[in-house]
Order: structure tokens, then sequence, then C-alpha cells
């Protein structure tokens, strides 16, 4: 059919209550819609028989069925008979299949709204479910830990060895590029207020101090937040998706020792090398910018640094990055064992990780600011 | 052979209850999903829990393996109570049985043999050496002899499936469940589990428990079974599939087992309206 004949529509009134309705030409999709369309919007209240005739229909799909079941439901509200046996046999089928069911009441979404009181009290009872999940998995993961002290934990050295494999030096990389350049930054920024009252040599304890107190932990913290607090709820979450979690239960293995433990294990073990590592690239960044950019000989540069940190200053780092690291562990690994059981769930799963540990760090980071400063030393 | 059934088979109490569910409820929150589920399995038989589609088949299932705690009643295997016991004890008891998950639900990040060789290490003094060797032996006996190196997403669904089941009978259980065991299988494929299901009874004397709504395998190898009902929420047969088909005073139980084919005809359409 090189050319498609135009859909047409027409309207004859027989007798006083009854209209017929002829239908000629191509409904198809592709083509435009009949005008006559309009015609049947508004039926005369005195008509009250509808007859559809066929009157050389040569090609029809979609279009027309929804411009039947148009005329259906109207004829349906304003009480007239229908009578489509004049129609195609196949399109009197499908309209007969799509009215079989009647539509379920509710079934489609609608979008009323809660009321304000009623959405505070879901909001705080699902918050309410997430405090008490937090603290539950805490505790399991602490009487996971007794455990593994007992030596009576239940998981595979060798699965153990690939996550501090995967979690410390894979991530070498990304923690050299980042830290070398927060150093560089730091010097940078430094170096423009100092400039002014001529202390750039101050620029070392700028950069010694902010690496190892602060930005050394914290860099490490966010990458380990987006590199592995990811993969750990990924990984489990997918398990839990295939039932592999299940399998483990119900061989007996609780899968708290058996995938959680040695994840949260391997990154408190290697989230403070990692930070030790990023605290020394962060100098080194910062030399750079200090030796080349502002003429500081290297000697003078490297003996400044040193003289302003202290080891307690290392210290902070350090447990500031345990924690971090903790933290990303523990996010990851509840995100993942409280995935749901699909696709979508996996992925909601990853980013609430994501999003979690990073808002968990900061967090953490405060306090223990907080706390050292108080301390005061 | 370097595995022996833990419990051989060579006197089967006749009509021994292996498991039995007392008063069972299910629910899902406020959500009650089945009631009043109380039958028995008995030692080597094969026992269908079947119905339609969103009855709590598989819920069930995972009632009846400990993964989730009934909202009443209780599953004894043999006397003793399951859900009264201590975690650890329920450990324990689970050693004694296996399960096959729908989609094998290997672990992705070992292979083969190690799959099988967890619940080896875990619970049994053999070396490495052996273990590797019992390994071999449950895949050869699944048909994948050779399959011991590969990865799980290198090998197909089916196999993947066969590769569960040797896992599944690492340590010799006592009782076996299958999850919906020919979902995504070819009808040849369905067919050969079938047979091994029956071969495993017949030489190791386990007690097979399986989910399913394949009517071909119901009749091929159920000898006994629990029909769970959607709408009242309960079971509504038990008993000899086959004898059900032909017997059951309830039309829907013949309905289902006859795939419609009765005079109830019209029922199922409405019921199927209703439905949705």
């Amino acid at each position: 059919m090189a050319e498609a004949e135009t859909a047409r529509i027409s309207t004859a009134q027989q007798g006083d209550a009854t209209l017929e309705v002829s239908f000629s030409g191509a409904f198809v999709l592709a083509a435009s819609a009949p005008q006559q369309i309009q015609a049947l919007q508004e039926l005369p209240a005195s008509i009250h028989k509808l007859v559809l005739k066929d009157e050389g229909i040569t090609e029809w799909d979609s279009a027309l069925l929804i411009l039947l079941m148009e005329i259906k439901q109207r004829c349906e509200k304003q009480e007239v008979e229908l009578d489509f046996s004049g129609l195609p046999k196949g399109a009197q089928q499908m309209i007969q299949l799509a009215s079989e069911v009647p539509e379920r009441k509710g079934a489609a979404h609608d979008g009323k709204r809660d009321s304000f009181l009623v959405r505070i009290g879901k909001k705080s009872q699902s918050t309410w479910g997430e405090v008490t999940g937090f603290v539950t998995f805490l505790g399991a993961a602490t009487i996971s830990v007794g455990r593994m002290l007992t030596g009576r934990a239940q998981y595979r050295h060798s699965e153990f060895w690939a996550i501090i494999q995967e979690c410390g030096p894979k991530a070498l990389g990304i923690v050299t590029i980042i830290s070398v350049l927060v150093g560089a930054i730091l010097a940078f920024v430094g170096a423009m207020q100092l400039q002014m009252f001529g202390a750039q040599i101050l620029v070392a304890n700028l950069v010694g101090m902010g690496m190892v107190v602060e930005m050394g932990a914290l860099m490490t913290g966010i990458i380990l937040a987006g590199r592995t607090g990811a993969s750990f709820a990924a990984q489990i979450g997918t398990m839990q998706v295939n039932e592999e979690i299940d399998a483990l239960r119900t061989m007996g293995i609780p899968p708290m020792d058996y995938l959680v433990l040695p994840r949260l294990v391997a990154l408190v073990i290697m989230t403070p090398l990692l930070v030790i590592y990023a605290d020394v690239l962060g100098i080194l960044g910062g030399a750079i910018i200090g030796i080349f950019a502002l003429d500081i000989p290297p000697v003078l540069f490297f003996n400044q640094t040193f003289s302003s940190i202290s080891l307690w200053h290392c210290a902070q780092g350090l447990i500031k990055g345990s924690t971090f690291g903790l933290l990303v562990a523990i996010m990851g690994c509840l995100r993942g064992m409280q995935c749901g059981r699909s696709a979508s769930a996996v992925g909601e799963a990853t980013t609430s990780a994501v999003v979690s540990g990073i808002v968990m760090i900061v967090v953490a980071d405060a306090i223990w600011t907080y706390i050292f400063m108080t301390v005061g030393m | 052979m370097t595995a022996t059934p833990s419990n051989p088979a060579s006197e089967p109490i006749p009509d021994a209850v292996r498991m039995h569910v007392d008063g069972l409820e299910m629910r899902y929150g406020d959500f009650l999903i089945q009631k009043d589920l109380t039958f028995d399995i008995r030692k080597g038989e094969v026992f269908i829990i079947m119905g339609g589609s969103g009855c709590g088949k598989s819920t069930l299932l995972k009632h009846m393996i400990g993964l989730i705690r009934p909202a009443a009643g209780e599953i004894y295997y043999g006397d003793t109570p399951f859900w009264a016991q201590e975690e650890d004890v329920r450990q324990q008891m689970m050693q004694k049985v296996g399960v096959l998950y729908q989609q094998g639900a290997l672990w992705s990040s070992m292979t083969l043999a190690e799959n099988i060789a967890v619940p080896l290490e875990e619970y049994s003094d053999l070396s490495a050496k052996t273990i590797r060797e019992v390994a071999s032996l449950k895949l050869a006996l699944v048909g994948l002899a050779g399959f011991e190196d590969f990865y799980p997403s290198e090998i197909s669904g089916g196999m993947c499936k066969r590769a569960g089941l040797a896992r599944a009978m690492a340590l010799d259980p006592d009782i076996l469940f299958f999850d919906e065991p020919s979902a995504g299988l070819d009808p040849i494929s369905s067919k050969l589990l079938d047979d091994l299901i029956l071969e495993l009874r017949d030489s190791l004397g386990t007690t097979i428990v399986i989910v399913t709504h394949e009517l071909d395998s119901i009749f091929s190898i159920g000898d006994n079974c629990v029909f769970l009902d959607a709408e009242t929420k309960t079971m509504i047969a038990t008993g000899n599939p086959r004898e059900l088909r032909d017997h059951s005073p309830d039309p829907r139980v013949r309905l289902f087992l006859t795939r419609g084919q009765t005079d109830g005809h019209e029922d199922q359409r409405e019921s199927e309206q209703v439905k949705r």
C-alpha cells in the first residue's frame, strides 16, 4: 500500500435516536487522526444508539482501537447503546479483550499526598527503624569481632587477604593523586596569604599540619567511601539478590562472620596505613610548590615541616583515619545486608552507602576535632 | 567412594516422620500469607509444596530451612522443635539439610570446587586433597565433571543449578530442599534434574522437599504434597498428587492439577479477574 488512504469518519442520522458512524480508509498510528472525530465529541442528547460500520477500512492498528475505546467510554458515560458488530472482527475482539477486566480502582497510583502530620509520622517511624537497624548491626558486628578474637569466627582467610589487597594497595594510585594535589593546593592558598607578611616559610607549617591532622585522614576517608564502601555495598547487595546470603545461612555459616567481619577488619587495618601514605604524599605535594614556586630551599622546607608537627598531631590523624575506615566499612556492609531483592535495590544500597559514609565521616571528623581541641594538646 | 551417606538408607523405618509442620502461620509484618499449615513429611519421600503464583510456597520453604521465623506454630525436624532451639543449635541442625535455590545461588567469587568445599571446610577436618576429591565427585554426580575450576559466571543457568545441587549435597544431607528446580530449564534438562532427584532418593534415602508448580514434575516424582491456596490463605489439600488429581473433593485442586481442564473452567477465569 504505497499511498495509505486517509482515514475518514462520516456520521448519518438514522431515524430519531440512532446515529450511524461509518469508518473508511487507513486507521494507523502513523497517519494523522481523522477530522470528524470532533463531531463525535458531543453526542446530541436525543441519540440513544450508536451504530459503527466498516465502509472500507483498508488497514488498522492501535489507532483505531484507541478511537473505539474513547467512543465506548463516552457512550457508557452518556448511556448510549453502542453497536460495533459492523467493524472488522479482529478489532471487535481486541476491544472485548481490553474491556474484559474492569479497571482496578486504586490501582493507578493516585497523586494524593499524605497530610503534613502523616508525613512527619511516617518519616520518624522510618528514621527510628534506621537507628535500630544500625544499632543491631553494630551489636552483631561486635559479637562477631569477639568470636574472631577467640578464634571461633568462620571466614575464609584467602578471602580476607583478597579484601586487604583490594582496599589497601589497589587504592594507592588514587590516594597518591588526590593527596599530592591537596598538598599543593594547601601550599598555594597558604602562600597567597602568607606572602603579604613575607612569611612564605610558614607554608611548610600549614601544609604539614593541614595534611597530618586533617586532610590526609579526611581525603583518605572520602576516597574509601567512594571506592571501597560502594564496592562492599554492591558485592553484599548482589549476593543478597542472588540468594547467596541465604545459602550461607542455611549452611549454618553466619554471614556476619563470613562477609562483614573480614571487610570491617581489613578496612580498619588498611585505613591508617593509607592515611600515613597520604600524609607523606601531601607534604611532598606542598614541598613541590614551596621549593619550585616559592623558592624555599628544600632543607629549610622539610626542617620547618618536621619542627611544626609532633607525634601527637600524627596520632590525631591516625585516630580520625581509623574511625573513618570503620565507619565506611560499617555503612558499606550495613547497606549491602539491608539491600532489597532487585537490581535497582543494589544501586540504591550503593548510593546510600557512599552518601551516609561521607556524612558520617564529616560528622565524626567534627566530633574528634572538638575533642582534640578541648583536650588541648 | 570417599563419601558415604551419614545415615545409610539400609533400614528405612516405614513411615517414619522426618519433618512435621505444626499449625504454622506466616506473615510479612501485618500481612498474613498462610495460616494453619499442618502436615508430615516422611523419610525418603518426595514431598511437593504446590499452589498458584504468589500463594507463599517459597515463603513456606524459607520458614522450613530456618531463614524466616514463623509468626506462630512450629517446625519439627524428627522430634526436635526447630524454632524453639538456640541459634547455634539451629545452625547445627541445618548441617543435615541441603538447599538448592532457584538460581543456584553459587557464591560468585569462588570456583565451583571452592563452592562445594566451603561447607566441608567448615564442618569437617578433611585434608585439602580429600575435600578436592569430594568436590570432584559431587560435580561428577551432577554431570559437571571437569568444571571444578570454572566460576559460576562462566557456565549456563542450568549448569549453575546442577552445581548448586552438588553443593547442597556436599555434606550428605538427610533432607534436600528444592526451590522451583525446573524454573528456567528446558524440558529435557528439567526431566534430567527430576531423574537425578529420584536417583538421590533411591540410592541415598534422602528425603526430598520440592517447591514447584510444574505439573509434569509433580506427577512424575511426587509421592506426597501439600496444596496452598492464596485466597483462603491456608492449605486446602494434602496427599498423593495423582490421587488428588483424580479424586480430590475440592474443585480448585483438581482445576490446578489438570490445568483448568475440568468443569470449573469459568471459575478460574473469574478468580483470575478478582486477583487482578
